[in-house]
């Protein structure tokens, strides 16, 4: 358990969030107040660690897109995916066969539109339709289950369909093995492409819809939104080669809050010449950030909000048409508003459908060439677009195929100080000299939800894990405390 | 949705975390059966799609890990959740994938769940503990039974199996 350093200070009040509820994993906000009432320090803390990196030293090689699916019950075919691009790498192949290639990225598409869809359905919809005051009882997704039925219905069979895919390309829901080294271990039969085709005007319709549900949300209540959790910040995403946003694979680009580019089209192969992690004692999450600009500016944003950033253009007509308009509301310029992360993630969510749609269309879905085979090599780097944000996966195998180290940089803690950044903007915003009520607590969680955070997956540990906030004031005494059942004092 | 099909049993938990892998086992033991009018599921964790799926089923089965309670095993019927359920993560409550099968689709189950005894859930490896597995060959066989003969043994005071010994 993280222990804050600032509990002590004899001038200062602590409120702390623990834990946060509607995102993964555990963790801990602490809003350090002064005696004026006034916000000296905000902090999201990790409170478990499980030391998956060590874990899997020993095994070998072959066995780790299946064994890093047990990182995180949330998003296991990001973890399969990114582990058995980097065991391409160990068995000496940079190029799959078409069919390989096409079912991950069939299987990519399925998850990214499961996870996208149960975010905003069930986990965001309730603060946007009933306001991040409304009475927590009703502010949840049996609250929009009984007053929007319909759409709580779109967000259940969008996730269905998704998982289908997954189940279709991975062989199986959970521990899928789908993608190995090399390649892929099945085709998609034409039964199964059949049956995906028959379901996706639906499919296109529902996805329609959400994007116009979260752009009309956003444009209508742009005022409160823009500053909210907001500041400038570079941000980080995989790039195609001709700078279309591309969620499977490519190059690094990193860009400034201008639009500046920092690195662009970078071999991520050799992501330890641009990337470093900084420890914080009080958090069990890595810091990173870009090496040129040193910890203090060089940290960034990963996830659909980078990703409409940093690309040119996206290669599907309807989300093109959306970025378009999402961007001229920037006039063209990096979006920093921490609340437009739900917006650029039901673009992402419509681009995938298209993508699928796309895929199954494909013939090489029904290809046999599965699998390729190259020269042995001693170091496999695999990074892809996780829902999230940019996955990092680095393992080194020995001549007995033993993984002898292993190095991941999760989607969440790539946003790690962007959160942090967040929660302190809201604190200062909100919380300073007002009486402290559950709403206002909630948009603490808000800011931190806007980035769709698994934090059992950042701290490599399984199940399932809340957040909590707590305020406590300059005389050490306990003021507020958030999360599960608020308890004001 | 009116349901279509008689039974669905849903395996959750997490293979790779010892114990918490009793609910998977069990799916696949009775899978393996192939006991006609019982659809058999598995997954990491309840999520909103299993509302849909036990919507379409008369009688749902949640079998889980039990960090605590009752061994071998505790079998006993479930309500939907009441409305101030608490959705806090990505994962639901037995209760709540009731209640949501009922506010979603209009659909109302009767809900059972299986909670078999475990031990060991902090570290990673594939397997079960030796009790853990007496517990789940216990419920296996119990379950079988009662899916075989359509419930039609099983009154209050064999569900509630484990209570009784």
């Amino acid at each position: 358990m993280a222990v804050t350093q600032t509990v002590e200070q004899p001038a200062s009040r602590r409120i702390v969030i623990e834990p946060v509820t509607r995102v993964e994993g555990h963790g801990k906000v602490t809003i350090l107040l002064d005696e004026q009432d006034r916000v000296k320090q905000a902090r999201l803390h990790i409170v478990e660690f499980r030391g998956f990196e060590r874990y899997i030293r020993g095994r070998p090689y072959w066995e780790a897109p299946v064994l890093v699916q047990r990182l995180c019950g949330i998003c296991p075919v990001s973890h399969h995916l990114a582990a058995a691009k980097a065991m391409d790498q160990i068995v000496g192949v940079d190029t799959l066969p078409p069919t390989a290639e096409k079912m991950r990225r069939l299987m990519h598409y399925g998850q990214m539109l499961q996870s996208h869809a149960l975010h905003f359905f069930h986990l965001v919809s309730p603060d946007l339709l009933f306001g991040f005051d409304a009475d927590p009882a009703v502010r949840n997704i049996i609250g929009v289950a009984r007053k929007f039925p319909d759409l709580a219905v779109q967000g259940v069979m969008l996730r269905k369909y998704g998982q289908e895919i997954i189940k279709a390309t991975a062989g199986k829901k959970i521990h899928g093995t789908g993608a190995i080294p090399g390649g892929i271990n099945k085709n998609l039969s034409v039964e199964e492409r059949d049956g995906f085709l028959k379901d996706l005007d639906q499919i296109f319709t529902w996805a329609r819809d959400a994007l116009k549900i979260a752009r009309d949300y956003s444009m209508d209540h742009l005022k409160e939104l823009a500053d909210f959790g907001s500041f400038d910040s570079n941000h980080l995403s995989l790039i195609r080669a001709d700078g279309a946003m591309d969620l499977y694979h490519g190059g690094l680009r990193a860009i400034d809050a201008k639009g500046k580019r920092i690195f662009d089209h970078v071999d991520y192969r050799h992501y330890l010449n641009y990337i470093a992690e900084e420890v914080k004692p009080w958090s069990y999450m890595k810091f990173p950030f870009i090496k040129a600009l040193g910890p203090e500016k060089g940290w960034y944003r990963v996830g659909p909000l980078a990703r409409l950033n940093t690309a040119d253009f996206i290669d599907t007509p309807e989300a093109e048409a959306a970025r378009q308009e999402f961007m001229t509301l920037t006039k063209g310029k990096p979006n920093n508003i921490t609340m437009a992360y739900h917006w650029a993630r039901m673009i992402e969510l419509l681009h995938s459908v298209e993508k699928i749609r796309d895929l199954l269309h494909d013939p090489d879905l029904q290809g046999t060439d599965l699998v390729a085979r190259g020269e042995r090599r001693p170091v496999g780097i695999g990074l892809i677009e996780a829902p999230r944000g940019t996955l990092f996966h680095h393992y080194e195998v020995d001549d007995n195929d033993q993984i002898v180290r292993c190095n991941l940089i999760v989607s969440t803690t790539n946003n790690n100080m962007p959160m942090n950044r967040a929660v302190e903007k809201v604190a200062r915003d909100f919380l300073e000299k007002v009486e402290i009520t559950e709403g206002l607590l909630n948009r603490i969680e808000v800011a931190i939800r806007a980035y769709d955070p698994c934090l059992s997956c950042a701290t490599h540990a399984m199940g399932r894990m809340p957040l909590e906030v707590e305020i406590v004031g300059a005389d050490g005494r306990l003021r507020a405390r958030g999360g599960k059942g608020v308890e004001i004092r | 949705m009116v349901p279509a099909e008689p039974v669905l049993l849903i395996g959750y938990g997490n293979p790779g975390r010892l114990d918490d892998g009793l609910g998977p086992a069990l799916a696949s033991m009775i899978e393996a059966r192939a006991i006609p009018s019982v659809t058999v599921d598995v997954d990491y964790q309840l999520i909103v799609e299993h509302a849909e799926q036990a919507a379409r089923h008369k009688v749902v089965i949640f079998a889980d890990a039990a960090v605590a309670g009752p061994e071998p095993f505790a079998f006993e019927p479930l309500a939907p959740a009441p409305v101030e359920i608490e959705f806090s993560s990505h994962s639901l409550t037995p209760a709540a994938v009731l209640a949501m099968a009922c506010d979603l689709f209009g659909a109302q189950p009767v809900g059972y769940t299986l909670a078999i005894r475990g031990y060991a859930f902090d570290e990673f490896g594939e397997r079960l503990t030796p009790t853990a597995q007496r517990n789940l060959d216990e419920a296996a066989h119990f379950l079988i039974d009662a899916l075989q003969s359509g419930f039609q043994h099983v009154n209050i005071s064999r569900a509630l199996y484990a209570l009784d010994l």
